[in-house]
């Protein structure tokens, strides 16, 4: 198992949001994390990369605890976390932005090869290499978040609402981009709201409703299942 | 009144304004790295100042020798202030922020009574002195080389930040503190090192204005008023932005001091400054 996530409770300050979540990730799986708005998809990501600390419960990863470890040693263990709505450093050239994807030790070492890696992976980025990240679309601006995720060498990508506010043209491309990564054995874990472009993709899927976990399963049980209508549409 | 004379007070407006601008430059740095305004920005250079009186009264060395000297305290005390102060109000409310950085100013300032005295001081006969004649036009040496030494700092300033990977990472952190985190970027380190920088441009500056400016407790207060101004007028955050707002603060205040009356040089700079909150409240370069 890659990430082992056991009975966790995250809490900000006396406002406890997560109850008991327990889910794994396997090597090169792809897994959606779903619910509906504030059910905490955003908080367990949160919670792996460091962003927030856990109350009670365990993270592991690849057999290493690392619910103590710092936010900026989490990356690494081999866990890239692609944040929500991007999340890329504004004034910063697109090469710049990518670069520092590589900051820590491992990566740095592979920084280049990585570097052309992910040109490869999406042409535009090479093309538009000394542009201001915040003059690109919003489409743009998520390949470079993902290949920023990718310079760090992860094990594991998490991608918070990959598609959000981007065209049906892009969130095709997208995908293709998911499949691509997951190919090369990186398990990717992603939060996401609709249900069914979800469950096209992942493997498996996790289905949150207020901070707690009500269902999981393969994407083919779970499209189908009454319990999933019942969280996203009621009765 | 001659043409000379308005040369004369651009040339000498343009030359405080090159130490205003590393002044303000690390109070810039330092605010676009966390948001905390360092309200102790102007007794830190008080500090520095007499660091070089000290080193030129008790060992003797020459200003322009002690500079590595103080660059090297006034990084430590930035390191220091950063983890035995700031840290602990960095996610705090604004008045707290304001409080903590207000209460070390006042701080610094009464313990620099209490020890070294109220009285004023100057450092005699340094290596520098004496004045260069152009054309009618007198320029002191001490404040030439002041001038030139800090715009050789604020150029290795920006090239450190712009240009290696270590000022591109403090740039990241400024930008989002949280997505530089994950990268593995230790933002309570970059914080640290924002500190040392900022508090090494005082340093710089102070070991140079000790060549020719008094040295007393206070005379930190209007310098760090003209470099907040400059922090607004340049944009806050942006380090380009204070050198130009400092070289024009500088020649307001010479400028204005020569036309009207020089007892009123503060208000003229104010008036710059009203000017700006009125007309572009985020400053020349501000994303703020």
């Amino acid at each position: 198992m890659l990430l082992n996530i056991k009975n966790i409770d995250v809490a900000y300050d006396d406002y406890q949001v997560i109850w008991n979540v327990s889910l794994s990730v396997k090597e090169g799986e792809m897994v959606a994390l779903l619910g509906p708005n504030g059910s905490g998809k955003s908080t367990v990501l949160n919670s792996i990369s460091g962003l927030i600390k856990i109350k009670n419960g365990e993270i592991d990863f690849n057999n290493i605890p690392i619910h103590k470890f710092e936010t900026y040693q989490r990356v690494g263990v081999g866990i890239s976390h692609v944040l929500e709505r991007r999340r890329v450093f504004p004034y910063l050239t697109v090469l710049q932005n990518l670069l520092l994807g590589a900051y820590h030790e491992k990566a740095k070492a592979e920084r280049e090869k990585s570097l052309q890696d992910i040109y490869n992976f999406f042409p535009k980025l090479k093309e538009r290499s000394s542009q201001i990240a915040n003059t690109m679309s919003g489409g743009e601006q998520q390949m470079l978040a993902i290949g920023r995720g990718l310079m760090g060498m992860p094990k594991l990508l998490m991608v918070d609402e990959p598609f959000l506010g981007l065209a049906p043209l892009v969130i095709e491309d997208l995908k293709l981009i998911f499949k691509k990564i997951a190919e090369r054995g990186i398990a990717i874990l992603f939060v996401e709201q609709n249900v069914r472009l979800a469950l096209s993709m992942a493997n498996r899927g996790y289905i949150l409703e207020s901070g707690r976990l009500v269902i999981d399963g393969a994407s083919k049980d779970l499209v189908d299942s009454k319990e999933v209508k019942r969280v996203f549409l009621g009765s | 009144m001659t043409s000379q004379v308005i040369i004369q007070a651009i040339i000498s407006g343009i030359l405080m304004g090159l130490i205003y601008a590393l002044i303000a430059a690390g109070l810039s740095l330092i605010f676009g790295l966390m948001e905390i305004v360092n309200f102790a920005h102007g007794d830190h250079l008080m500090i520095s100042m007499f660091s070089t009186f000290w080193f030129w009264m008790l060992f003797g060395i020459d200003p322009i020798f002690s500079i590595p000297l103080t660059i090297i305290l006034m990084a430590f005390l930035g390191v220091f202030t950063h983890y035995f102060i700031i840290r602990k109000i960095l996610n705090s409310t604004m008045l707290i922020q304001i409080c903590a950085t207000f209460g070390l100013a006042v701080t610094i300032r009464a313990l620099a009574q209490f020890f070294f005295t109220p009285d004023f001081r100057t450092i005699k006969n340094p290596i520098i002195q004496g004045k260069l004649e152009i054309y009618g036009i007198f320029i002191g040496y001490p404040q030439l080389f002041a001038s030139f030494i800090c715009l050789f700092a604020f150029i290795l300033l920006y090239l450190f930040v712009t240009k290696t990977e270590t000022g591109t990472a403090l740039q990241a952190t400024s930008q989002d503190r949280q997505a530089a985190e994950i990268l593995g970027i230790p933002s309570n380190k970059m914080f640290a090192l924002g500190w040392a920088i900022g508090l090494s441009c005082v340093a710089v500056a102070g070991s140079m204005l000790s060549n020719y400016y008094y040295v007393f407790p206070d005379v930190g207060v209007n310098f760090s008023l003209f470099a907040f101004v400059a922090v607004a007028l340049g944009g806050f955050g942006s380090i380009n932005g204070s050198l130009i707002a400092g070289v024009i603060i500088g020649i307001v205040e010479s400028v204005g001091g020569l036309l009207i009356d020089p007892s009123y040089k503060l208000l003229y700079v104010f008036a710059v400054y009203l000017l700006v909150v009125i007309l572009r409240p985020q400053g020349i370069f501000g994303r703020y």
